[in-house]
């Protein structure tokens, strides 16, 4: 299922942020030989340094961010784009956890499909200016 | 000299008319006062022209003989001709001539009577032991062990005490300071007021009543000792301990360069401080040469010599309105001084470097044709086997011309005669030095000792202060040593209260965490 950038996103109020400030991304793992890929790469974490994250737009955050995204792979084609931050994975909070624990959440073996709460920098100018207009 | 009446009265001159002793109690004995006949400020200082020619008739030279004397160029010491006497030098000459008469016999009576005073106090104890058995022997009681043991007592504490006067006051003065050393006089008036009681009491109560108790005036000699010892390690306190921990910060100046050091000192009076300064300068400083002045004088000559100021309004000379007219003038004016002065600079830089690197090979191929013979090849020598000065006098002729014209360009040549430079090249050969080492005297103006006495410009001091010179040194004051060339401006700074806290940091608490960001792809 893919959703769609011009659809504003769905409701699903957060704790943190106000919700048309984010976005749910529903990707279905591909499978490679014995492994299960999502494609893209994750960086940050609170056991990680802050300061070094070029997509954060706090540098203290140590939230969980989207580095890369592999072209044409199920993340790319699900509408993750580079520098979102991920917030919540299928359910679970990402925005206080080690690297390693976040890699272990979205890299489950049992599970086929993830389904992503993220928020960009982007949406927010969106936002502002469909507002303003 | 009339800027100095500005001062206030307690200058050098002034102690001209007052006081009786100056120096206290620095000889208690009669110590062997040498007289060193060259004590600086009594030296006349006419500046007479170095006599000695470096190259002109010396027969040795083989090479090309186009040289001048060495001393001729010496226009910067005497004012007029090589036979008259300029203005400055009679001043001196005179200047010298009334103060060394007055300060002498201040200087000797205050020796005197420090030393009468000494003698009076050693053999005051003596005296107390010896009077009772002179005077009235038959009636004093016998002198049993105790008594007898208290002989002994006296005769070593009085040898401890002349040990201890000897090492800590029979020196050799080494200055003469314008006022009374103040802890010195106290420490006299002291001693003199403690025999004197001591004295009375004695006269009084045992002379006169005739005591037959022996003992106990025997003790009463031990205590007069012993108490003189007290008196000796406040002495030592005083005088020498208490100015050993540093507590100011003292800058001198050298009015004509601006050389600068700083030195540290503890409590002193002025004049003592001035002391140390002195005896450092000639250490410290750069010797003083006055070739190197002329330079900055024609500039400002130069700088206000453009500008000539004309009265257009009448007479009635208004003399400051024209001085800052002139000033004004001059500085909106775009003279270009600057450029010469750089360039000027850049090109004796360069001059004195080429100078330099022919001087540094003519001395290490001179240094080359040297080789020191070993005690058993003394016997069978090729050639003929020379001491040192000799060897000094053969290799000396190749580096001379070199030498002299790097000392010209450094405008060094009056302060090094052949003689001198003679005399130094030996000393070299026969320590071994090598030719760095020879040429360390010559590069660079080294310190006034190095060089001789009447090259120095410097020996008669004045010291000028506003404070009394004989109160202790302060945060802020200024006092200025002048001789007459120059003058060393002395400022003084107290070292600030340190507050000194600890933290202790325990050698297992130094941990670290390595800073990541890795990328992981899922």
């Amino acid at each position: 299922m893919l959703c769609d950038s011009s659809v504003p996103p769905t409701a699903f109020r957060s704790v943190s942020q106000p919700s048309y400030l984010q976005q749910r991304i529903e990707i279905h793992k591909l499978r490679q030989g014995d492994n299960l890929i999502l494609g893209f790469s994750i960086g940050g974490g609170i056991d990680q340094d802050p300061t070094q994250n070029p997509f954060s737009e706090d540098k203290t955050d140590k939230g969980i961010y989207v580095t890369r995204v592999t072209e044409g792979g199920p993340a790319e084609i699900a509408g993750l784009q580079i520098g979102d931050k991920i917030m919540q994975v299928n359910g679970w909070d990402m925005t206080m956890v080690t690297h390693d624990q976040a890699r272990k959440r979205l890299t489950k073996r049992n599970e086929e499909v993830v389904r992503l709460l993220v928020t960009r920098q982007s949406l927010q100018k969106a936002v502002q200016q469909s507002m303003m207009s | 000299m009339d800027t100095e009446s500005t001062y206030s009265g307690y200058s050098h001159y002034s102690g001209h008319s007052k006081k009786a002793h100056r120096q206290g109690s620095r000889d208690r004995h009669k110590s062997p006062r040498s007289k060193d006949g060259s004590r600086s400020e009594k030296s006349v200082t006419i500046q007479t022209p170095p006599a000695e020619p470096l190259l002109g008739n010396d027969a040795s030279r083989t090479e090309e003989g186009q040289d001048d004397n060495w001393g001729e160029t010496t226009t910067a010491i005497t004012g007029t001709s090589e036979h008259s006497i300029s203005q400055e030098d009679i001043a001196r000459i005179s200047k010298d001539l009334e103060d060394s008469v007055g300060l002498d016999c201040k200087r000797y009576l205050g020796l005197t009577v420090a030393a009468v005073l000494g003698l009076l106090v050693f053999l005051t104890p003596i005296a107390f032991i010896l009077l009772p058995q002179i005077l009235w022997r038959d009636d004093l009681e016998p002198c049993g062990t105790v008594c007898e043991g208290l002989f002994i007592s006296v005769a070593f504490k009085l040898l401890i005490l002349l040990i201890g006067t000897w090492a800590l006051f029979f020196r050799q003065p080494k200055a003469d300071i314008p006022r009374v050393f103040v802890f010195r006089a106290l420490l006299l008036v002291l001693i003199f007021l403690f025999v004197f009681s001591y004295w009375l009491f004695y006269g009084v109560r045992i002379l006169d009543s005739k005591d037959t108790n022996y003992q106990g005036i025997v003790q009463y000699a031990v205590s007069l000792v012993d108490a003189l010892l007290f008196i000796h390690y406040l002495a030592i306190v005083l005088l020498e301990l208490r100015q050993l921990q540093p507590m100011f910060t003292v800058k001198v100046v050298r009015s004509t360069d601006g050389e600068s050091r700083y030195y540290s000192l503890g409590h002193l009076s002025i004049q003592r401080a001035a002391l140390v300064v002195l005896e450092n300068y000639y250490r410290d400083f750069p010797v003083y040469n006055p070739a190197l002045l002329t330079a900055s004088k024609s500039r400002a000559a130069k700088h206000m010599a453009g500008l000539k100021v004309y009265n257009v309004d009448g007479p009635g000379n208004n003399a400051s309105g024209q001085s800052r007219a002139m000033i004004a003038a001059a500085a909106r004016r775009r003279d270009s001084s600057h450029n010469e002065l750089y360039y000027e600079e850049a090109d004796h830089e360069r001059r004195v470097k080429k100078r330099r690197a022919r001087l540094v090979v003519a001395v290490e191929e001179a240094f080359t044709h040297i080789k020191r013979l070993q005690t058993e090849e003394q016997q069978k020598a090729p050639g003929e086997m020379m001491d040192s000065r000799e060897a000094a006098q053969a290799i000396f002729p190749s580096m001379a011309r070199a030498l002299q014209k790097y000392l010209r360009t450094t405008r060094q040549q009056q302060y090094h005669s052949m003689e001198s430079i003679l005399q130094h090249l030996s000393f070299c050969i026969t320590n071994n030095m090598t030719p760095k080492a020879f040429l360390e005297r010559y590069l660079s103006p080294g310190p006034t000792l190095q060089y001789d006495r009447d090259r120095w410009f410097s020996k008669q001091w004045t010291l000028v202060s506003e404070e009394a010179v004989t109160s202790g040194l302060q945060d802020g004051i200024v006092f200025v040593l002048k001789c007459l060339d120059f003058s060393l401006v002395a400022n003084v700074k107290k070292i600030p209260f340190i507050k000194l806290s600890e933290e202790f940091i325990d050698p297992k608490s130094h941990k670290f965490v390595l800073r990541l960001q890795s990328e992981t792809s899922v």
